[in-house]
């Protein structure tokens, strides 16, 4: 058992019931979560009990759901009932949500089993996930590197088949980049297809929920449990959910992909750009129509993200002041030092970093300068891509740069750090959705992802190139050294 | 370029105690991701209007119907400090 | 000491009372116990997320359009950024550069004299919370966190502290016909900051100004005002140039005190909410709430003088509330003489008001009942003192039919003429010495024969008829003219 269908099908099967699902799931995080951390916490006597109540319910002839028994695992950016939340932060210990967020109830509904919370970078501000307060995750091809962030204990927890699938969220790249850099498949859909409910904010404007597995096929069936309308997010679309697994009867014929010319530059790892144009002529051979086109504006995306994204985190962060909820510096006596240690000191130094630069770009006087300019730069990059899908169906790039780096490496530089995100960031300033598959390896070994992209609202066309994709390669389903189900057999009871 | 004046001053606005020390550290990668921001400079921008939104949404209200709130123990559940079913804080002084 | 003239603006915030808040689903209700309205959204939990309220918007367009204010086609919210633990988002959703209305106006009244003061701006936003300061430290209450407030911004054309009254007032009343606020002080549902400046008469430069926080009541306003010209007139007097501040008005001295905390800079960094998106109206929506709008105070009081013959004065008391006029207007149309339901209202009524602290709301009595009441005292059943005396007070303390009291009290007034006439040839049986007095010339004596009657009827006798039926009698049987 390790893509969700086959969990799926050996609960459907009754081969495995749902508390051998979570027994499963969670031995297996004992086994080799030591020497990934991905995984902040777990509690299994919760679990179980949803599990237990899923098993009655199949045994009292009742329909517990599609998804019924499956574990998830939960980015800490996502709010479950009385479960503790940190965003991996100091500055939210201790802070248990009174309320589901909206991805959980539909989760839930479905029959799916939250059986961790996983590991991220703080406030998912980063692209290594060592910018956590609690632990460093490690990468399951390599412990030395990083899994790439901020959803990097999302993505080696999966990749390790921890657990068949888990929930991320991406601002600006942190779903896609991960899954590429750890070898799984990651989607972030278009902004409003899934609801930000119960996602603690970093940019309001750009972030979305979304799933990260194995296969594509995995990720259509999970996909129509997390979109959809939600009254409770003014910002969520109120479009019908299309029958996402549909997508996976479609081949490669007559689409039409594109290949932006702006993303094939300097500081390209070859490796990376090998194993895209490999895809790009496997993608030809079997029927699509690969063209070269440009997006003119992709050179001023990083920096159009990191004023929009911080300016907007400055505020959404301002609300950390050990007042409400969370931690409070201890010591601190008057009004003003239980905000200004509690911040300090809860706080991360990235997170101090962008709240500082956040609030320069919206200061008084320097507003128009950076904050307005961004605005409007925006604009031009979300032409560019509305102009290049009035020739194509879909748009193919690297998703990152380089396969995973050392951990550490850009702790201490940030503005590099920032510069790794340079395929991903301009989807969501687009709003578009983007879909990470793996496309090859590195010569080290590490995994390199292929970032395909569409216009808003047509998962469809991701799901259905990524399908195909992984119809003709099988880069996805290879193990890495540290891999759960490569050491034990699932535990299943009949 | 910004100064070490201007990023306490920021710090002071975001509530975030930073010491000397802090500000030499903090300081040196701020110019460095300002100036790199700066390329924005390059694009004339005059004609072009900002994005606020990606999604074309106007008007999502909500009808104004009362639905239960939160008990007083489950709105407390998390602070650091409560009294009399309030959170508490140290005086504030007006 | 050369003159100086003040130069006023108001500042003043109106919850409105919708159902639910603004940003969430949690009742919108004062005097609860404290953080038991509170949801995640307007506990500012992270992760939840702001949807608003379209009744609280359709109202602030509403209101906009009342104060004649132009609507834009398009609007929204803005983040104001700032740290207050009443604040628990530590920013307020409110709205900066496109507020829901700008350049309204409305009209006050001074000593007789009329004059238009502009709106500068109405916008939208949510309230804060609540602190209570308890020694050593402060609780905070967010009840009151993400109720929908309205920001009416005056210009600053308002010049003395009597206007300022006046245009709180007149807002006041106009928004009680809106019918979006309670605007009651006490609750804080309406509130008022001032800005106050002076310059030397007659010149048109702006002085330096000073904002004045925690008035209370609109005398309170009066009186910080007040109080502030006359600081600020010495100050200027002796060449001592005014501080830029906020000053605290102190209602039980009825002065106003420097701050004197620490103010920090203040810079909200603005920008438009992500979460939330923007608004945009119609021609065709704005035209329907405008063709909708309720009359307002001074066309209703016109009207009443026009169509009901009301004076001046009685008009304006009864439009001074929508829900007097109201129920004016129900107690016409159940019937009632317009002038004697002006005088009923307007005497009985309201004295009868606000020795219980009733509100009309709350009256038991209910305007047909009223109308039966005044139709007895018209048609002669009642008589008016016995309807004022007896019938009123106990149909306003039990809100029962007028006719069952007169009923049940035997009041009902006799207006039988034998009868009266039989009363009346007995009264003057009895008081022999009248006829020589009226014979004298003592036309006064006549009451003593009145009061016989009234006292033979135990009080039903009908005064007016009796009058008539006495000079009558006089006239026939003793040749005794009383009356040209
Ligand atoms: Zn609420």
């Amino acid at each position: 058992m390790e893509t969700v269908r086959e969990w799926l099908n050996a609960l459907r099967t009754g081969e495995c019931s749902a508390r051998d699902a979570v027994t499963t799931a969670l031995e297996r995080i004992r086994t080799v979560d030591p020497q990934l951390q991905a995984v902040i916490a777990i509690d299994p006597e919760r679990a179980l009990a949803q599990a237990d109540t899923i098993d009655r319910q199949r045994a009292g002839g009742e329909d517990p759901g599609p998804l019924a028994g499956l574990p998830i695992g939960i980015k800490d950016v996502i709010c479950e009932k009385d479960v503790e939340c940190t965003c991996a932060s100091q500055i939210l210990k201790g802070y248990r949500p009174p309320y589901d967020a909206t991805v959980i109830t539909m989760l839930r509904r479905a029959g799916a089993i939250p059986v961790a919370r996983l590991n991220m970078d703080e406030f998912a501000m980063g692209s290594s996930t060592d910018h956590s307060a609690f632990a460093i995750t490690r990468n399951p091809w390599d412990t030395n590197r990083i899994p790439g962030g901020s959803s990097g204990g999302s993505a080696a927890a999966v990749a390790a088949r921890m657990l068949p699938c888990a929930l991320g969220s991406d601002t600006g790249g942190s779903i896609r980049q991960p899954a590429a850099l750890c070898g799984v498949t990651g989607l972030k859909p278009t902004y409003g297809r899934v609801s930000r409910y119960g996602l603690v904010a970093y940019a309001s404007s750009l972030d979305q929920i979304g799933p990260l597995a194995l296969t594509v096929e995995d990720i259509a069936l999970l996909l129509p449990h997390l979109a959809g309308h939600d009254p409770h997010d003014a910002t969520s679309a109120n479009l019908p959910v299309p029958n996402y697994p549909a997508a996976l009867f479609q081949d490669l014929r007559g689409v039409r992909l594109g290949v932006p010319k702006e993303y094939f530059i300097a500081g390209l790892d070859p490796a990376v750009e090998t194993a895209v144009r490999s895809a790009l002529h496997l993608f030809a051979r079997n029927g699509a129509d690969c063209v070269e086109i440009s997006l003119p504006h992709t050179e001023y995306a990083i920096a159009t993200y990191y004023i929009i994204a911080t300016a907007e985190a400055s505020s959404n962060l301002a609300r950390y002041d050990g007042i409400h909820y969370g931690w409070r510096a201890p010591e601190s006596t008057t009004l003003d030092e239980v905000y200004s240690h509690t911040r300090r000191r809860g706080f991360g130094e990235e997170v101090i970093r962008r709240i500082i630069l956040g609030t320069y770009v919206l200061s008084s006087g320097y507003y128009d300068a950076y904050y307005l300019k961004a605005l409007k730069v925006r604009t031009l990059i979300r032409q560019d891509f509305t102009r290049a899908f009035d020739t194509v169906d879909a748009i193919v790039t690297p998703t990152s740069p380089t396969p995973a780096f050392a951990l550490g490496e850009k702790l201490n530089d940030p503005l590099q750090m920032y510069l790794s995100d340079i395929f991903t960031v301009s989807v969501n300033l687009a709003g578009i959705p983007g879909l990470s598959v793996p496309c090859g390896f590195s010569p080290d070994g590490l995994p390199i992802g292929l970032q395909i992209l569409a216009k808003p609202f047509d998962e469809m066309m991701l799901l259905r190139v990524g399908h195909a994709w992984q119809q003709l390669t099988d880069f996805h389903l290879r193990r890495p050294p540290v891999c759960a189900t490569s050491f034990s057999r699932p535990t299943t009871h009949a | 370029m910004i100064t070490p004046e201007t990023v306490a001053y920021l710090a002071r606005l975001a509530r975030i105690e930073l010491n000397e020390t802090d500000l030499a550290r903090f300081v040196p990668p701020l110019q460095e991701i300002l100036a790199y921001v700066a390329k924005l400079n390059e694009l004339d921008t005059s004609q072009v209007e900002p994005t606020a939104h990606v999604l074309p949404l106007t008007n999502v209200s909500r009808s104004d119907d009362p639905l239960p709130s939160l008990s007083n123990a489950a709105a407390l559940q998390s602070a650091p400090c409560t009294d009399e079913g309030c959170f508490l804080v140290p005086p504030v002084i007006e | 000491m050369p003159d100086f003239a003040p130069v006023i603006g108001l500042e003043v915030h109106v919850q409105l009372n919708t159902a639910t808040k603004m940003f969430c689903a949690c009742p919108n209700r004062f005097g609860d116990p404290p953080n038991t309205n509170v949801c995640p959204v307007c506990l500012g939990l992270p992760g939840a997320l702001p949807v608003p309220n379209a009744a609280a918007i359709e109202a602030a367009v509403k209101a906009a359009l009342y104060l004649n204010c132009s609507v834009s086609s398009f609007s929204k919210f803005d983040r104001k950024n700032y740290f207050y633990p009443d604040l628990p988002k530590a920013y307020q959703i409110s709205q900066y550069d496109l507020p829901i209305g700008t350049r309204g106006s409305l009209e006050i009244e001074v000593s007789g004299t009329t004059r238009r003061i502009g709106i500068t701006r109405i916008h939208l936003e949510e309230d804060a919370g609540k602190l209570v300061h308890a020694p050593g430290a402060s609780l905070v209450d967010l009840n009151r966190a993400g109720t929908p407030l309205l920001e009416i911004v005056s210009a600053p054309e308002i010049f003395s502290p009597e206007e300022a009254y006046a245009y709180l007032s007149s807002l006041r009343l106009l928004m009680l016909y809106l019918g979006i606020s309670n605007c009651n002080m006490e609750e804080g549902s309406l509130r008022c900051d001032a800005n106050i400046s002076l310059r030397p008469a007659g010149s048109s430069t702006l002085g330096t100004k000073v904002e004045i926080k925690n008035l209370n009541s609109f005398k309170g306003v009066q009186k910080a005002l007040a109080f502030e010209i006359k600081r600020q007139s010495s100050l200027l007097a002796t060449g001592t140039p005014i501080v830029q501040e906020t000053r605290l008005y102190d209602a039980a001295t009825d002065k106003t005190l420097s701050m004197r905390s620490k103010e920090e800079a203040h810079d909200y960094r603005y920008f438009p909410d992500p979460d939330l998106v923007p608004m945009t109206f119609s021609p065709e929506y704005l035209a329907r709430l405008r063709d909708n709008l309720p009359e307002t105070p001074q066309h209703r009081a016109q009207r009443f003088v026009s169509a009901f013959g009301l004076s001046q004065y009685d008009a304006t008391v009864l439009t001074s509330d929508p829900a007097l006029a109201s129920y004016f207007e129900d107690t016409i149309a159940a019937g009632a003489s317009p002038k004697l339901a002006a005088n009923w209202i307007a005497n009985n009524l309201l004295s009868a008001l606000h020795q219980t602290s009733t509100s009309i709301g709350a009256c038991k009595i209910r305007p047909p009942q009223l109308a039966a009441l005044i139709n007895l005292v018209e048609t002669g059943t009642l008589s008016s003192t016995s309807a004022k005396t007896v019938v009123f007070p106990a149909v306003f303390e039990k809100g029962i039919d007028p006719n069952a009291v007169v009923a049940e009290m035997g009041l009902a007034q006799v207006s039988d003429t034998t009868q009266i006439d039989q009363w009346v040839v007995d009264a003057i049986r009895a008081n022999p010495d009248v006829l020589d007095s009226l014979r004298k010339g003592k036309v006064k004596a006549v009451a003593k024969l009145v009061g016989s009657v009234m006292q033979m009827s135990r009080g039903k006798a009908n005064a007016a008829l009796v009058s008539q039926r006495i000079a009558a009698i006089l006239k026939d049987m003793h040749g005794i003219e009383i009356s040209g």
